[in-house]
């Protein structure tokens, strides 16, 4: 395996590198925009605040936009290294399998049937749809005894996200003031996103992160392959289930609070480890600092491409993502 | 009592083995047709008997049938026996060369693709002839085939990299579609979603006879090629061993199944897993010999979006459903079905 970071030390100064990358994103994202602001307004908008139309936008909008913005991409990018590293396929993505579309479905049918209609509510309903067909998908592809494959897996996940779409879109047209109320959180965005619904879910969040951190060096064994971790005495399936629950965590809160956003999960792992080659316990540091990086960038892309009129981050990463996708796969396959 | 008849002529020369059984199930599946063509023919806000609808059908029928079954009823209904059966036969096509259960117009990107023009067509030519919509639904089908194609070429294309290339341009196709959703105008918006999950609602004799006529030279082609089929099944090393011309083979089966694929989905949109659903049951009943196997799964097909367009517009009446969120409420069951069998296999 190449890498292009090959000592701990180059590895440590990388680390530092996305952090200053980081600061530096979040800054952009909360300056540039519509309403063209500046650094110091940013500055005194906390120092001393005297409510000024940039004033208000900042601290109204730009700053939860920008926290939502890193908090979600951080989280997509564990759960896409999580994911990849789980069912050992390099296309494992939170929109490949499904996940996604399944909290899109339940948020719709809250919506429609049950008159959920606050943010905070989809919040919660988008929650339990990412956990549940999380566990359905993984589920599906661990029955049999011949396991998981790369091209199974994809199939099924493409499958799911067919019906579920489907029947989003079937709801959605019997029913057209939800059509209204939900089509923007379905594509996906951090736009307008209050600053409570990430203080709802990011005690998740944070324990998913810690909880990716902690399981990276068992992963790593349990990456030799199952047999081979399981002659090492490691408990491979409390791996699988930690590893799966974490994954839920991650996906749940971060499509809670921003909709569903593809791709981010599946670029971010690879560029991680062609970075730091293949010990997951770096890959999940790398991949939440790139997750959250990228998802601010294309955030920014998304307010200026079709400007004045929002464009959603979902449709950046799936234009980015999809040629992406391709590439691993055809690379992946040559391989095998 | 032997198994096959032989069947030989010497001008033109065409000769082949008919298997008897697929035959009697051929037969029994279009009278079955029949029957539910003229019953579906009668269901509806206005209940007609079903001899009424014969009579109509041969011209004597009441005045007051003629117009309910002849420009509303019948036009709808034999457009889904179209729609269903090119699907079908697409289906079909996609399962055989690529090798793979699990493919379908939907699931690589096909549909996607349609989907795509097809939303660019409602949403940003407000003012262009609706009939101009089944040839943009065509043109985007066929394009994203084509890419397909080209990424998944290296030294030569392979099924497993043409199912996953595929798979991935779905995804682009989603946020295409998402894009021209959400950039348009709320009331184009709901237009489009309708189209998205697939009706026949509003079908006219027109639509019917430009369905009619791509199927007229669609399903001859695939008979002629469809038996190349049968040896791609052993595997590319053995059928390149026996002489046949994989490659060629493959392309003009794809352009067919396309062309099949993009019809339908023009006419009846996005109707999913019919493409995925028809060939398996088929299989079941015929073996997987493609002979038989092409016909068994368009009859197939034909019932299922019939039958699924018959629920769609009267259980829910006076609304009318897209037909689409039926096939996908019997297609997805069937789908984890497969996917549990072929884990096990």
């Amino acid at each position: 395996m190449t890498q292009l970071l090959h000592s701990t030390s180059l590895k440590i100064f990388g680390i530092l590198i996305c952090v200053v990358l980081l600061v530096c994103s979040v800054f952009s994202s909360i300056v540039f925009g519509v309403m063209d602001t500046s650094w110091k307004e940013a500055v005194e908008a906390y120092a001393s605040f005297n409510g000024t139309n940039e004033h208000i936008v900042i601290k109204e909008v730009r700053v939860p936009r920008a926290l939502i913005a890193a908090a979600v991409g951080a989280s997509l990018g564990i759960a896409g290294a999580l994911l990849q590293a789980l069912t050992k396929n390099p296309l494992a993505d939170l929109s490949i399998f499904g996940i996604n579309s399944g909290a899109s479905f339940f948020i719709v049918i809250a919506a429609s049937f049950f008159s959920v209609n606050s943010l905070s509510g989809f919040a919660w309903v988008a929650f339990a749809g990412a956990a549940v067909s999380g566990v359905f998908v993984y589920f599906l592809g661990s029955i049999g005894r011949d396991g998981m494959s790369p091209v199974k897996l994809t199939l099924a996940g493409a499958a799911m996200t067919a019906l579920f779409s489907s029947l989003t879109h079937g709801l959605l047209t019997a029913n057209e003031r939800t059509l209204e109320e939900v089509l923007f959180w379905l594509s996906g965005s951090v736009a307008g996103r209050k600053l409570e619904m990430l203080a709802g879910v990011f005690p998740y969040m944070m324990t998913a992160w810690i909880l990716a951190l902690i399981i990276a060096g068992p992963i790593n064994t349990f990456m030799l392959g199952e047999d081979v971790a399981k002659g090492l005495g490691q408990r491979t399936l409390l791996v699988k289930i930690t590893t799966g629950i974490t994954i839920i965590l991650l996906s749940g809160s971060a499509v809670a609070v921003a909709g569903p956003i593809g791709f981010i999960g599946l670029i971010i792992p690879h560029i991680a480890r062609f970075l730091v080659g293949i010990d997951t316990r770096w890959i999940v540091t790398y991949s939440a600092l790139l997750g959250a990086v990228l998802l601010l960038v294309s955030d920014i892309g998304a307010r200026f491409i079709a400007m004045p009129k929002e464009m959603p981050i979902s449709v950046m990463t799936a234009l980015i993502g999809a040629p992406f996708f391709v590439y691993v796969a055809r690379k992946g396959l040559a391989r095998s | 009592m032997k198994k096959y008849v032989p069947f030989r002529m010497n001008k033109p020369p065409v000769s082949f083995l008919l298997d008897k059984k697929t035959a009697v199930i051929t037969i029994t599946l279009l009278i079955l047709t029949m029957i539910s063509l003229v019953v579906s023919t009668g269901l509806g806000s206005m209940k007609i008997h079903p001899l009424e609808v014969i009579k109509v059908l041969v011209g004597s029928g009441a005045e007051q049938y003629t117009v309910v079954v002849q420009s509303f009823r019948l036009p709808r209904n034999v457009i889904a026996i179209l729609v269903g059966a090119a699907l079908a036969v697409a289906g079909a096509i996609l399962q055989g060369v690529f090798r793979n259960p699990l493919a379908s117009p939907d699931i690589i990107g096909i549909t996607g693709g349609a989907s795509v023009a097809a939303i660019i067509f409602i949403t940003q030519f407000e003012k262009a002839s609706i009939h101009l919509l089944p040839v943009a639904a065509f043109l985007g089908a066929a394009t994203v085939a084509v890419l397909i194609y080209i990424l998944a070429w290296k030294r030569g294309v392979t099924p497993l990299r043409l199912v996953l290339i595929g798979v991935g341009m779905d995804f682009a196709m989603h946020g295409l579609t998402t894009l021209f959703l959400v950039i348009s105008h709320i009331h184009l918006t709901s237009k489009a979603k309708i189209w998205l999950t697939g009706t026949l609602y509003g079908t006219t004799w027109n639509n019917v006879s430009i369905m009619l006529l791509w199927m007229l030279v669609l399903i001859p082609l695939t008979f002629v090629f469809g038996r190349n089929v049968n040896v791609q099944q052993l595997g590319d090393e053995i059928a390149t061993g026996v002489g046949s011309e994989l490659q060629r083979h493959r392309v003009i089966l794809l352009t067919i199944s396309v062309a099949l694929a993009g019809s339908a989905i023009a006419f009846g949109g996005n109707i999913a897993f019919v493409g995925l659903l028809a060939p398996h049951i088929a299989r079941k009943l015929v073996g997987s010999a493609f002979g038989g196997l092409l016909p068994v799964s368009a009859l197939i097909g034909a019932l299922m979006v019939m039958l699924a367009d018959l629920v769609a517009r009267t259980a829910f009446a006076p609304m009318d459903v897209p037909v689409g969120i039926f096939t996908s409420a019997i297609g997805a069951p069937f789908f984890i079905y497969l996917l549990y069998k072929n884990q096990n296999r």
